[in-house]
């Protein structure tokens, strides 16, 4: 495998560990593990918890999924110029 | 014109609808047969995917198992989503990138292996099975119940629709009928729920008006259910941890979504688009499509259940007569999934917490009649007042029918109701036609193809294709009518063994170079007889249980739903050990897995 493929694939791994912390983060933790903990606050008639599990965690899911395609479109989109730059010289 | 007519009016419009589709998106080749020859748009194919995911369980059970768990329902609703992340992160732009027709074939080439392509296509065959005998009976149900026809008859039709655009049209007729399946079944599911929502809150967002005060005045809609609940010596609706420990929910909630993840009737949908980034694109949009229809689900479940309560203890909280219980009442009972049984002989129906029959479930005596007509049963419970609840529990409610009961139970008009039934039937037919496809794939491609009959033309393959649709359509049909009793149980096992034998092995094709076939075999092997056989210890399918399905049996607490996470990380670990102490892959295995990562093209 090239530097350069490496790089691109270190890049991905490190985007896609960020994004599948997030992922746990808002329904394992929020949703479940510290869910009594956080339905002493509420957001409107939900307890934060509680909302967390039947609602927050399936947006964020939704939120996490574009973000990742927006900055790994970037990151393909980079590694097409370093090579296209490359070839040609 | 009655709610009969009306209902075989909408269900066969989408019918009409369903089979033009069909002859207009006929499949020519192979290529179009399996993956619709790679044109599908990604949108389009996020929604044919959402109508492929969300079957009879999701369109009429989930609402339903929320209204009863209250918060222990969000395992589902997190599950069945969280494996979307899962799908678009880690599987569905490499396997596309990997550009061949099917999960099996990405195994038996990644590893080397025709033994690991075919283990794989059995599993496959297996999981998709065990679903589609349930989408049939949804179909059934639905029949039986709005158009009052038997089973078998519901059956029948549903296979017919299936049969024509499954066998004519293959995935390209799947996919674009799947769009048309979503577009009836999300507006059935939401058209209720924004009614009742406006009924009972003033909020026509369902998102927002389980959060909302109630439109009577009586505080937040959330308060007052776990009020109304604890009133009757229930949990409360939002405390959580009352039904499923903490470690089982977070068990369950992994194993569904790995197990979402490595189910392969959807990871197939990734196989027909265009370009790499456009399965990424389709996995987004799916669960964009997949969420409407989740994040309205806990709404219905929580209006369901105090809807069903005001009407059933009436407005003084003492019970209705039978006499003057509207008429979804007695239509539910006939079809058994409602039963009521007078304790204490005062005419009235009253719903709190206890067993109203032995054992839980009504047993009918056959179709005998009491009083005013009801149905007599062959099991009444003693008649106990539960521990904090203010008389005996009298009623069974089968879980399945709060979203086939919504709208009649909140008064909405007919057309909703024949909407819901159009939905339902949706709901049902889409998944098995997606599932069906996967089956006569494995069957043609990676069973037939490449085991017995090598050197199969591209037409003969097709043909085989479609005889194969055509059997499995057959045995489906047979399953449905004929549901072996553990039927039930295995949908544990479909979860189950896509998490700890399918969803592993690919992931570590994609995610290591090092990782070879003696270490996936051992590891798939090991991950699917832990499963299975945890499961058929506590659920006893073909043979009896050995013990009892309780927590202070389980290992670690963890139930059978949830054993998928324990069987894939013994998955993982056998498969990273044995792979240390055996030889790397060859060069060219090691290439093929750096091809697929790289965006080029």
């Amino acid at each position: 495998m090239s530097t350069r493929s490496n790089a691109y694939w270190k890049a991905n791994l490190r985007l896609i560990a960020l994004c599948l912390t997030l992922w746990g983060a808002v329904s394992y933790g929020c949703g479940i593990l510290f869910v009594e903990q956080l339905n002493h606050f509420s957001l409107g008639g939900y307890k934060l918890g509680f909302w967390f599990a039947q609602q927050g965690a399936m947006y964020a899911f939704v939120a996490l999924i574009f973000f990742y395609n927006w900055r790994v479109t970037k990151l393909d989109q980079r590694y097409r110029a370093e090579r296209d730059t490359r070839d040609g010289a | 014109m009655s709610l009969q007519d009306l209902t075989a009016v909408v269900v066969g419009f989408t019918f009409v609808v369903y089979i033009g589709i069909a002859f207009w998106a006929r499949a020519n080749s192979t290529s179009e047969f399996y993956i619709a020859g790679k044109h599908v748009p990604p949108v389009a194919n996020g929604m044919a995917t959402a109508a492929d995911w969300m079957s009879a369980a999701s369109f009429i059970s989930m609402a339903g198992l929320i209204a009863f768990l209250g918060y222990e329902g969000s395992m589902y609703l997190m599950g069945w989503t969280g494996g979307y992340v899962l799908l678009a992160m880690l599987l569905a732009p490499y396997l596309r990138k990997f550009g061949k027709f099917t999960v099996p074939e990405f195994i038996g080439e990644r590893y080397d292996s025709d033994l690991a392509r075919f283990v794989a296509a059995l599993c496959l065959i297996f999981i998709s099975f065990t679903y589609v005998a349930g989408q049939m009976r949804g179909v059934g149900i639905v029949f039986s119940r709005f158009l009052e026809v038997k089973i078998e008859v519901g059956l029948a039709v549903g296979m017919c629709i299936v049969f024509i655009y499954a066998v004519l049209g293959g995935m390209k007729g799947i996919t674009y009928t799947q769009v048309a399946q979503y577009c009836v079944l999300i507006f059935a599911y939401t058209v209720p729920a924004v009614f009742i929502s406006m009924q009972l809150t003033g909020n026509p967002v369902p998102q927002l008006a389980l959060g909302s005060t109630m439109a009577d005045g009586s505080g937040y809609l959330l308060l007052k259910l776990d009020q109304v609940l604890m009133d009757l010596g229930f949990n409360a609706y939002t405390h959580p941890f009352n039904d499923s420990s903490m470690i089982n929910m977070l068990a369950i909630t992994f194993a569904l979504m790995a197990g979402t993840a490595g189910l392969p009737h959807v990871i197939v949908r990734f196989f027909t688009v265009p370009r790499v980034e456009d399965a990424r694109r389709s996995a987004a949009w799916a669960l964009v499509f997949i969420a409407l229809l989740y994040t309205v689900a806990p709404a219905v479940g929580g209006l369901a259940r105090l809807n069903l309560i005001a009407t059933v203890n009436g407005p003084d909280g003492t019970g209705t007569a039978y006499e003057t219980m509207p008429n979804w009442f007695r239509t539910w009972e006939n079809s058994g999934l409602i039963a009521w049984h007078d304790h204490n002989h005062d005419g009235k129906i009253q719903h709190a917490a206890g067993r109203a029959f032995a054992g839980g479930k009504p047993v009918f005596d056959r179709d005998a009649r009491g009083e005013s007509g009801r149905r007599l049963v062959t099991n009444p419970g003693p008649g106990d007042v539960a521990e904090g609840a203010p008389f005996a529990n009298e009623v069974y409610v089968d879980r399945d029918i709060m979203v086939l009961a919504n709208p009649e139970i909140a008064g909405l008009p007919d057309w909703v109701i024949a909407l819901i039934a159009a939905g339902g039937i949706a709901a049902a037919l889409s998944t098995a036609a997606g599932l069906l496809l996967v089956i006569s794939v494995a069957v043609s491609h990676d069973i037939l193809k490449s085991t017995f009959a090598k050197n199969l033309s591209d037409r003969q393959e097709l043909t085989a294709g479609r005889i194969a649709a055509a059997v499995s359509i057959a045995i489906a049909g047979y399953l449905g009518s004929n549901p072996p009793a553990f039927v039930a149980q295995v949908v544990a096992f479909a979860f189950g063994l896509a998490a700890s034998s399918l969803f592993p092995v690919i992931l570590l094709g994609i995610f290591s170079t090092r990782m070879n076939k003696w270490g996936a075999v051992a590891g798939m092997l090991t991950g699917l007889i832990f499963t299975m056989g945890y499961i058929i210890y506590f659920k006893g399918v073909f043979i009896a249980p050995m013990a009892e399905n309780v927590p202070a049996n389980w290992f670690l607490g963890i139930s059978p739903e949830g054993i998928g996470t324990v069987g894939m990380v013994l998955n993982l670990t056998v498969a990273l050990t044995v792979s240390q102490f055996t030889a790397p892959p060859p060069a060219k295995i090691r290439a093929l897995v750096e091809r697929i990562r790289l965006p080029e093209a």
